[in-house]
């Protein structure tokens, strides 16, 4: 196995973005991306594309090729390939990418992450969206994707006193972040009071609990780590990948308040690493809503099972303090192109480890992980990164 | 959904029919062929099992923003249920008001219309849950 580094970032702005198509989208970012790293495209080799469901969305499929095509790559004929694992698509394409260039099969990779969601009526979205679940027997009687995280919430609640208030503490937190992220669909702090006297979506989630709809694209170069140097002054490493799976359906699952995949692969990248969870200056952990990011910091091991509320509350999650979570913004203020989130991660930790953050950079940062969950945490994929 | 995917799995709809581990006990809903547990020593040995429809509620939410289906019924009360027999289950509690509902009530299986294709006219029945009186 290879090392691998990171030598080139794109993300375009995210939100409900009408004049712009999903081909376009993607080659904005792709293009941005090997801009950055100085490659050219013939020096590309290979290209993963994630992207959850263009099918429903826009109803096209076929999309790495499509992305090749209109990257001006399909007269190299080089291999493009779509990943899907529902959100996780991203995340999942970065690990596909970073496996090929560390066993030596490609040298120069592009990963790219896109989703155009707001071609279709929310209700619309919704069943996409839905379809991430267990279509027969979870989305078809009913209940749809933030149904399955408010049932998460509502247990969680249940057994260790998490309150209404605390998973409102996430919220104002990441867009306290967010309105320092330039590409944010939301740049605009939120109250307290605002987040608990939204309208609800599936009780105890109000609309200020849940990841807004969005459209947006993110781009990565990969190249082997001997070999970064010569396109880039500032490779980031990637030291470490591992990806999960679980029950499809939430209500299959051992326990509702804790993601097992997250907990194993968690327990992986830490192995790699050789790092522990104090040995993290920041993280982009996947918040498609506030209870999400409560359950994902205490199974990383930022924080003890059942405490995520009460840290988050505290303000330990907050940029530069015990552990800066999310400073990008997160999923809910950042916004969630769902196929671009995993990669759109990544360009935000790799972002900060060059120091190039601007008003939300995190001070000192040298290792910084990203945690890209599927479905209700049916697949979860963690990297860990650090600076050289 | 397709008429033809809608009836492949009528009997677990219909009935609450799902599977037993004939090698270590444990009963699944809907139905599997390997038991997850047991793996291939359960090849062969998972039966087919009625449920009694009785449970518990494990956890649950009011939907106030539906999808496409069920957008006319909002706000409704989707919940999962521990069954006696051990598995859990998703389904929709009607019959009360959306407050009523807390963890850990008793519930029993109740066989109603789920939904309408309005594009085909099919309509669905299965499964809902409804408080213990
Ligand atoms: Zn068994």
């Amino acid at each position: 196995m290879r090392d691998v580094a990171v030598i080139g970032v794109g993300v375009t702005k995210f939100g409900e973005l009408w004049d712009k198509s999903l081909r376009g989208l993607i080659v904005e970012a792709g293009l941005e991306a090997m801009h950055d790293s100085g490659v050219t495209s013939k020096d590309v080799d290979a290209l993963y594309g994630g992207n959850m469901s263009s099918g429903l969305f826009v109803s096209q499929e076929h999309t790495a090729a499509l992305i090749g095509d209109f990257a001006g790559l399909a007269s190299r004929h080089i291999p493009a390939t779509r990943v899907e694992d529902a959100c996780a698509s991203g995340g999942v394409a970065l690990r596909q990418g970073y496996i090929s260039v560390a066993s030596g099969i490609h040298d120069v990779v592009i990963v790219g992450g896109v989703e155009k969601m707001t071609d279709v009526s929310e209700s619309l979205a919704t069943d996409a969206l839905a379809s991430a679940g267990d279509r027969e027997w979870e989305s078809f009687l009913g209940v749809t994707f933030p149904g399955l995280y408010a049932m998460m919430a509502r247990r969680h609640m249940h057994e260790y006193k998490t309150t209404k208030e605390q998973l409102g503490a996430v919220a104002v937190k990441n867009h306290r972040n967010g309105a320092l992220n330039p590409k944010a669909q939301y740049q605009k702090e939120i109250t307290l009071e605002q987040v608990l006297n939204a309208p609800m979506v599936a009780e105890p989630l109000g609309l200020y609990d849940c990841s807004p709809i969005s459209d947006g694209a993110a781009a990565l170069i990969l190249c082997p780590l001997e070999r970064a140097r010569k396109f880039t002054d500032n490779p980031v490493k990637i030291i470490a990948s591992a990806q999960a799976s679980d029950t499809l359906s939430l209500h299959s699952r051992r326990d509702i308040c804790t993601m097992d995949a997250t907990v194993a692969a968690a327990r992986n990248v830490y192995r790699q690493a050789n790092k522990k969870p104090k040995d993290i200056d920041l993280v982009e952990v996947h918040d498609c809503f506030t209870i999400t990011e409560i359950v994902a910091i205490e199974d990383l091991g930022f924080v003890k099972k059942g405490e995520g509320g009460k840290a988050s509350e505290e303000g330990l999650t907050a940029l530069n303090a015990e552990i800066s979570v999310n400073p990008s913004g997160g999923l809910k203020s950042k916004g969630h192109p769902v196929g671009a989130t995993g990669v759109a991660q990544a360009v935000e930790v790799i972002t900060q480890l060059r120091g190039e953050a601007g008003k939300r950079q995190v001070k000192n940062a040298r290792v910084g992980m990203t945690h890209n969950i599927g479905g209700s945490g049916a697949t979860a994929v963690i990297h860990i990164f650090e600076a050289i | 959904m397709s008429a033809p995917r809608f009836w492949r799995e009528i009997n677990q709809r219909y009935n609450l029919v799902g599977t037993e581990c004939g090698n270590c006990g444990k009963k699944y809903f809907p139905i599997r062929s390997v038991c997850p547990e047991c793996h291939r020593e359960s090849i062969g040995k998972m039966k087919k099992v009625k449920f009694s429809g009785n449970g518990k509620v494990f956890s649950y939410t009011v939907i106030h923003v539906g999808s496409s289906m069920f957008q006319m019924q909002t706000p409704y009360i989707m919940a999962i249920i521990e069954l006696d027999e051990g598995p859990r289950i998703t389904g929709q509690i009607i019959d009360c008001e959306t407050k009523d509902v807390k963890i850990g009530m008793p519930v029993e299986s109740v066989f109603r219309k789920i939904g309408e294709d309005g594009k085909s006219g099919t309509i669905y029945y299965g499964y809902k849950f409804r408080l213990m009186k």
